[in-house]
Order: C-alpha cells, then sequence, then structure tokens
C-alpha cells in the first residue's frame, strides 16, 4: 500500500463557533488533491458530525484524516466521558446532548447515524470515563 | 431555478455572493436543525432557515449546498459573512417567514430534496 497522505487537527473542546473548521480545511485539501466531489462530500460531513460531537461531548480531541490509493480514513480521538449505551447512541433521534446544543442547531440525534450513513464503514472503540476512538472509512 | 430568481420571489437581500446568483438550485431543504440537513439535504441545494450562527455555513459547505436563505429578517454577525464568502456560499435574507418562503418558491416550481430521485 501506499504512503497515505495524511492531515491532523487538534479539535478545540471549549469553542463551538470553531467547531466544523477542521472538517472545512479537510474539504479544502482533499480538493487539491484531485478527490471527487461526491467523495469528498462524504468524507467531509461524516467527519464535521464528528467533529461537532466531540466539541459537544468529549470536550475535544484530535481528528485525523488518510488519504490512501482508493479510501480515505477518518479517526478521530478524545479523551472524553465514553458512550456509555452505544446501540441507543446509534439511533436516529436518540441524544444526550444538552438543550443549549439544540438552540445551536444540533443535539436532534443524527451524528453518528450521519457518520454510518455518508461512511463504507465505521468502528467505535469507546471506554467509559477514557475516551472514544471512531475510525470510518470511505473508499472511492 | 436560479439564486437570482429565488431573490426576485422572496424580495430578498444579497448579503454576498452577488456574482454568483446565476448559479441553479436543484432542490431546497429548510430546516433550523443541522443534523437533519446534514442527513437529508442534497448538493447544489438551497437551504432556507432561521438558524444564525457559523455552523449554518459550514454545514451549507459541506454538504456542496449552493445558497442559505435566513428567514425572519435574520442579521448575520460579520463572522457569519465573512465564512460565507469565504466558502463561496451566497447568502439572502428575507423578511418572510420559513412556511411563507417554502410556499412561495415551491409554487413557483422548486422542489424539495426528497422528491424525484429522492
Amino acid at each position: 500500500m501506499a504512503e497515505a497522505v495524511r492531515f491532523h487537527f487538534d479539535v478545540d473542546g471549549n469553542n463551538f463557533t470553531m467547531a466544523g473548521q477542521a472538517s472545512v480545511e479537510v474539504k479544502k485539501s482533499l480538493r487539491q488533491l484531485g478527490i471527487s466531489p461526491e467523495t469528498i462530500r462524504r468524507v467531509s460531513v461524516a467527519m464535521y458530525e464528528g467533529e461537532i460531537n466531540m466539541v459537544i461531548h468529549a470536550g475535544g480531541g484530535t481528528a485525523d484524516v488518510l488519504v490512501y490509493e482508493n479510501f480515505i480514513e477518518i479517526i478521530l480521538a478524545d479523551e472524553g466521558p465514553g458512550i456509555s449505551n452505544l446501540e441507543l447512541a446509534m439511533q436516529e433521534g436518540f441524544s444526550t446532548a444538552p438543550d443549549n446544543v439544540r438552540s445551536l442547531g444540533f443535539g436532534a440525534g443524527m451524528g453518528l447515524p450521519n457518520m454510518k450513513r455518508y461512511t463504507d464503514s465505521m468502528d467505535i472503540e469507546t471506554a467509559l470515563g477514557k475516551g472514544t476512538k471512531i475510525t470510518m472509512r470511505v473508499n472511492f | 431555478m436560479k439564486l437570482n430568481e429565488i431573490k426576485e420571489i422572496l424580495a430578498a437581500e444579497v448579503v454576498c455572493g452577488d456574482e454568483l446568483l446565476d448559479r441553479e438550485v436543484t432542490s431546497a431543504f429548510a430546516c433550523d436543525m443541522m443534523s437533519d440537513v446534514l442527513a437529508f439535504a442534497k448538493a447544489d441545494s438551497v437551504l432556507l432557515t432561521g438558524l444564525v450562527n457559523p455552523q449554518t455555513i459550514r454545514t451549507a459547505l459541506m454538504l456542496d449546498m449552493h445558497a442559505v436563505v435566513f428567514v425572519r429578517s435574520k442579521r448575520l454577525t460579520e463572522e457569519v459573512v465573512a465564512l460565507a464568502k469565504e466558502s463561496g456560499i451566497v447568502v439572502l435574507s428575507t423578511d418572510c417567514r420559513m412556511f411563507d418562503t417554502c410556499g412561495k418558491l415551491y409554487a413557483k416550481g422548486l422542489k424539495g430534496s426528497g422528491e424525484g430521485d429522492g
């Protein structure tokens, strides 16, 4: 496998206004690499939801995007509270986000389902009190 | 439908993207909940919303939407306008409320994202 092109971002957990900026940067970079618009759209929506989640629930974290020859991997890692019931969290409409987040346009319980919807695979490792690592892949 | 036509129908003010008004949108999505927009909106579409924050613009950008129409005369911060300009997203602002905005555009032939092949 050829060496991947890698992008790394630190996601600030205390600044909702800036949340999603890493995804904006990734979108720009993938355009410069000549990736197809539909692939970029899928990667950016999935990463954006994940980034918002990290800010809402986990106090921030890191985002890594690796571009391989025929797929893109997005790795989101945080040291937040972990997800206590993954099955519930994957249900559309289920949310534990506080009310103030809803007034900002998120917390509809669509984050994780959207991430799954837009990617070809999604793997979640989570431990209560330790954090969550989500690895998503978009093939092209 | 061209953005220019949307501007006329809604008597909307062009906040930014004047030079991009000849862009064509194929559908519209109306919502204040960005996660639902991310789930259902299509590319090359227009977002109708009353939610004013940078996330509205980023959501439109992620989905390759062409424009955002802010309803109910919402005022935008400079920060939001700057982000839209940088992102190449056309921003319109109308006095119309959400239901009226949707009705006026639908009556002129603009469809929702769930119609056709959706």
